[in-house]
C-alpha cells in the first residue's frame, strides 16, 4: 500500500510540474495591424501601462502598422519601382498615421492632436519612446516589410528591434496571457 | 484610513503627475517607487480621473499598500506604502 501512495505521489507532481510549465506567463502579446492613428495610440498606451503593471510586452507589428516605425529622417535604397511607390504612398513614420475615423481630409486628425496636446495626452511618438526605456518588446514582421518593399536602414532607433514570421509571434502569444490584436 | 488621516499623512515622496494624462501617473508612480524604502509612504498627485481606480488596482497586483485617496479641487492626492 505505502508503495501505491508514493508511486500515485510521485505521479502527481509530475503533472503539477507540466502544469506549472505550460501556465501562461504574466505577459501580454499586443499585434498591431491596423496603423490607424487612434488604434495605435490604444496599443501603445496598453503597452506602455502594462510595463507599469510589471507585466511583460511583446508586440508584433505586421501589415500597416509596420510603416508606424519607419524613421522618416530614413531612406531604404535599392528600391525597384512598386517599393517606391508604396513607400511613397504609405506613412512615413508616427506621426503621419491617420485616425480611422472622422478624418476628414486630415482636419479631424489634426484637431485630434490639438486636443491630446490640451489634454496632456502623450503623443504616439513619446509613448514610443517611453515603451523603449520600459522594455517593450518589438517585433516587425519580416514580411510585411518585405512586401511594402521596407528596408531595415529606414525603421527607427528602436533598442533591440526583432524581425520575425508568424512562429515567434505565436510563440510569444502562447506564452502570454492577454492577447491583443489591434 | 478617513480622508482627514490621509490629509496629515507626511509622505516620505511626493510624485506630482498632473502635467500627463493617462498612463502618465501610473507609469510616474511606478517609476518613483524604485526611489523608495520598503515599508516608507508615496503620495502621487493625479488631476486624471481613472487614476483613482488604477492605483488601486497596481498596488494589488504588484503588493503595495493602497492606503486611500484625498480630493481636493483640481486633483487628487493618493497615498501608497512600499511593500
Amino acid at each position: 500500500m505505502p508503495n501505491e501512495i508514493e508511486a500515485q505521489v510521485a505521479e502527481l507532481e509530475k503533472k503539477i510540474k507540466l502544469l506549472q510549465k505550460n501556465q501562461p506567463k504574466d505577459q501580454i502579446s499586443i499585434i498591431a495591424f491596423s496603423g490607424d492613428l487612434d488604434k495605435m495610440l490604444a496599443a501603445m498606451i496598453i503597452a506602455t501601462g502594462a510595463r507599469a503593471m510589471d507585466t511583460e510586452v511583446k508586440m508584433f507589428f505586421t501589415f500597416w502598422a509596420t510603416a508606424m516605425l519607419r524613421d522618416p529622417k530614413k531612406t531604404g535604397k535599392g528600391k525597384d519601382l512598386m517599393s517606391k511607390m508604396f513607400g511613397f504612398m504609405l506613412p512615413k513614420g508616427s506621426s503621419k498615421l491617420k485616425l480611422s475615423k472622422m478624418n476628414m481630409c486630415g482636419m479631424g486628425t489634426s484637431m485630434l492632436k490639438v486636443l491630446m496636446k490640451k489634454k496632456r495626452v502623450s503623443s504616439l511618438e513619446e509613448l514610443l519612446a517611453i515603451a523603449g526605456e520600459l522594455g517593450v518588446e518589438i517585433n516587425v514582421c519580416e514580411m510585411s516589410m518585405d512586401l511594402m518593399g521596407f528596408k531595415r536602414e529606414e525603421m527607427l532607433d528602436y533598442p533591440n528591434l526583432k524581425y520575425v514570421g508568424v512562429g515567434s509571434y505565436l510563440a510569444d502569444a502562447d506564452e502570454s496571457r492577454i492577447q491583443l490584436f489591434i | 484610513m478617513t480622508t482627514e488621516e490621509l490629509k496629515n499623512i507626511k509622505a516620505d515622496f511626493v510624485v506630482d503627475a498632473r502635467g500627463t494624462a493617462c498612463p502618465g501617473p501610473l507609469l510616474a508612480a511606478k517609476k518613483a517607487i524604485g526611489e523608495i524604502e520598503s515599508g516608507e509612504i508615496m503620495e502621487i498627485l493625479s488631476a486624471d480621473e481613472g487614476t483613482k481606480h488604477d492605483i488601486p488596482r497596481w498596488c494589488d497586483k504588484v503588493g503595495h499598500e493602497y492606503l486611500g485617496f484625498a480630493d481636493l479641487d483640481s486633483y487628487t492626492r493618493l497615498f501608497l506604502k512600499k511593500a
